[in-house]
């Protein structure tokens, strides 16, 4: 009864307080708003006239949307790289920006389900999956383990922070007690959800630019990088919009993880380049699409190279110490950007071109995919917004328990 | 105004059936008064919610909605089975006023099928292509195909990322071959392995089948097929009335709705009855042989234990059924 008293309080307060601010918050919350009731529009569109409003066909049969599905769970994955030092490490400096950081994986977490469910030929159908009522098709199908490890970290992420922030709204302390073991867990199973994300694609071997060896850690190598980039990037704007306590030091000490996470994932691409080119085969026609084009077809061409020149950059101004510490801003927007093409359809469309028979059909986004896709981008957004300003209104004291 | 809301969400969900006229007075009954099971329950919950809409829904309504919650078709008992027969030949017959012979007739014991194609017959006639569409009612707005036939250059030989599966011309091409494909229905079928929710499998006559009704429409097996075997709804699949096959089986020829998969069934509502798929009585020159597998004196073992035969993509361990040879 104590419990739900004080849990109504505090959703009672925070409702109070995000629906309150300054003038730029309101716009940017109604702007999100506007692209979130287009974007319900467009999927309504999507609902009633089927997946061939989308540019997928039966040649590519994945596009945006699973691409960014697979990108954002990179993301998610990220939040580990604060949650590591803070708890295990006991690095003081890093105590402040894991709230943030597990806001942006439940946040990315969140965008993930929405990637995947408007994805779904019968998303009405979706509770097949449940055991009990459905049949999950556990433990062949990698979505089956998917679909269990994703909501388990969604749950960790979100019952680990909440019980520390209820704990804070109250003005006590945590129970360290209760939260580290499920901290460590949620280490673990931050690789857990994204090694299990890139075995639904390595382990189709009628897909030979996905059925390799270096899939799985290569999404961990972008993931680092990508993820506390994106960190780096929130938490500066956290710095200058609020009071909350971020160092130098702090954003100093994350610019490394994504430095080396950077650096590892362009060794990966070289070792990626090296097996597909130095002695092609009929395996590497996928690659030779993506990264040269094939009898004219070469769509993603531009693409894949705008992408590598932004990764190849970006780590070089990360690599070089006054570099980072000058530009390192617009080095992690460049790494976001250069990974999110080339983990997104960079990855996702060329592994369906040419076809099982060799036949070539290329992929574009139609409006309404490209509609619906912002549109989940914006409802990310608007999620963190509202728990990132929850989160550091319980820490600054401005959200507590009236006794 | 509560029923058409409600009839709207239902197509929005695309329980892939339209409207009715027909009215009717015992949802209530038919769902509270059911023997409680894992779907039963899961109905009762929903219909106690939607109590009001249900007591003033038409049986129609009420079909749709046991439609929606029924269960895995692999998990179902005979009585089962034979209620959501009886139920989508109701409606079927609701809907358009015509009848289907719906059936769900089991795999024959002692049977394994397999398919044999004969490389020099084949003319690329494509008369195998349009006997399958009319046999199996695939959308013809998209002109869904199961069967590709792949137009090769003797120059190459068998080279599929240089053959020409879209060609428009008169055949057989000066110098060209054809070779056809379509699911080979593999004994290790990776489609099988990946699909989360067992919406397919294989059945013990060796045919991979999907059960529309459960397909969450992910596309994961459409991603592992190597064979270009399976065909997704993109849109309502479009079917004339007057072309519709209404001998159908379950998990073969009866009307998909968008959002699921489907693909080639080994002719499922023919093969079980003796017949041959549509595809091998339609072939005029006679490339394509299909039959028992387990049976020592039938045409396919003949073929598989006195030609030349090979698969395609040996090397990836599917083990399909479906040979080729030349002769």
């Amino acid at each position: 009864m104590e419990f739900l008293k004080i849990s109504a309080s505090l959703f009672k307060d925070s409702f109070k307080f995000i629906t309150t601010g300054r003038t730029a918050y309101h716009v940017w919350m109604t702007c999100l708003t506007a692209i979130m009731l287009i974007g319900t529009w467009a999927y309504y569109v999507q609902i009633d006239q089927g997946l061939i409003v989308t540019g997928m066909s039966d040649n590519v049969g994945w596009g945006l949307y699973i691409s960014n599905f697979t990108f954002l769970v990179g993301v998610a994955a990220a939040a580990v790289m604060l949650v590591l030092p803070t708890y295990i490490l006991k690095d003081v400096d890093f105590a402040n920006a894991v709230l943030i950081g597990e806001g942006v994986a439940v946040a990315a977490l969140i965008m993930c389900m929405a990637f995947v469910t408007v994805d779904m030929g019968g998303p009405a159908n979706l509770w097949h999956m449940v055991p009990g009522i459905g049949t999950l098709n556990w433990p062949n199908s990698m979505l089956s383990w998917d679909v269990i490890v994703l909501l388990g970290y969604l749950a960790l992420n979100i019952t680990i922070p909440a019980y520390i922030l209820y704990s804070r709204y109250q003005g006590k302390k945590a129970n360290k007690a209760v939260y580290i073991p499920g901290v460590i867990l949620s280490v673990f199973w931050a690789v857990g959800i994204h090694m299990v994300t890139a075995f639904l694609y390595q382990g189709l071997m009628a897909r030979p630019f996905w059925n390799n060896a270096l899939l799985g850690p290569r999404f961990l190598a972008s993931a680092f990088a990508a993820g506390p980039a994106l960190i780096i990037i929130i938490l500066g704007l956290i710095r200058r919009w609020t009071k909350y306590d971020i160092t130098e030091k702090t954003i100093g000490k994350i610019s490394l993880v994504v430095t080396v996470a950077a650096q590892v994932n362009l060794i990966m691409l070289i070792s990626e380049l090296f097996k597909e080119f130095y002695f092609p085969t009929h395996h590497s026609i996928s690659a030779q699409y993506l990264f040269f084009g094939l009898e004219g077809h070469n769509a993603l061409v531009p693409w894949i190279w705008t992408g590598i020149l932004l990764n190849v950059v970006a780590t070089l101004i990360l690599t070089v110490k006054q570099w980072r510490g000058r530009f390192l801003n617009i080095a992690c927007i460049m790494l976001f950007a250069g990974i999110w093409v080339e983990k997104g359809f960079g990855l996702i469309v060329p592994g369906f071109i040419p076809g099982q028979w060799g036949k070539i059909v290329e992929y574009t986004p139609s409006i309404i995919e490209i509609a619906i896709t912002i549109a989940i981008w914006a409802l990310g957004a608007f999620v963190f917004t509202i728990l990132a300003r929850v989160g550091i209104g319980i820490e600054l004291g401005h959200i507590k328990l009236k006794k | 105004m509560i029923i058409d809301n409600l009839k709207k969400l239902q197509n929005l969900f695309n329980n892939g059936i339209e409207h009715s006229n027909s009215e009717g007075s015992d949802g209530i009954g038919q769902v509270f008064e059911k023997k409680v099971d894992r779907r039963s329950s899961l109905k009762a919950l929903v219909g106690g919610a939607l109590a009001t809409t249900a007591l003033t829904g038409t049986s129609c309504s009420d079909n749709k909605w046991q439609e929606y919650f029924k269960g895995n078709y692999k998990l179902m008992t005979d009585d089962e089975r034979l209620a959501t027969i009886e139920r989508l030949t109701k409606m079927y017959s609701q809907r358009t006023g015509n009848k289907i012979n719906l059936s769900d007739k089991k795999a024959i014991p002692g049977t394994l099928f397999g398919y044999a194609f004969n490389v020099s017959k084949c003319q690329g006639y494509g008369d195998c292509i349009s006997a399958c569409v009319e046999e199996n009612n695939q959308d013809r707005d998209t002109q869904m195909q199961y069967i590709r036939i792949h137009e090769m250059d003797k120059k190459n030989g068998i080279n599929f990322e240089m053959a020409d599966d879209t060609f428009s011309h008169e055949v057989p091409a000066e110098g060209h071959f054809y070779i056809g494909t379509q699911c080979f229905h593999c004994e290790n079928p990776p489609c099988v392995k990946v699909c989360p929710v067992e919406a397919t499998w294989q059945e013990e006559d060796g045919i991979v089948v999907i059960d529309y009704d459960w397909c969450v429409g992910c596309r994961y097996c459409l991603a592992a097929c190597p064979y270009d075997g399976r065909r997704f709804n993109w849109k309502q699949p479009n079917v004339p009335e007057e072309e519709v096959n209404k001998e159908q089986h379950y998990l073969g020829n009866r009307l998909r709705k968008k959002g699921v998969m489907e693909k080639c069934t080994f002719c499922v509502q023919r093969s079980r009855n003796g017949k041959n798929p549509a595809c091998v009585e339609a072939c005029p020159t006679g490339a394509r042989t299909f039959g028992n597998i387990l049976d020592p004196n039938s045409e396919i073992r003949y073929i598989l234990e006195n030609k030349k035969v090979f698969r395609l993509k040996e090397d990836l361990g599917t083990e399909p059924k479906f040979w080729y040879y030349m002769d």
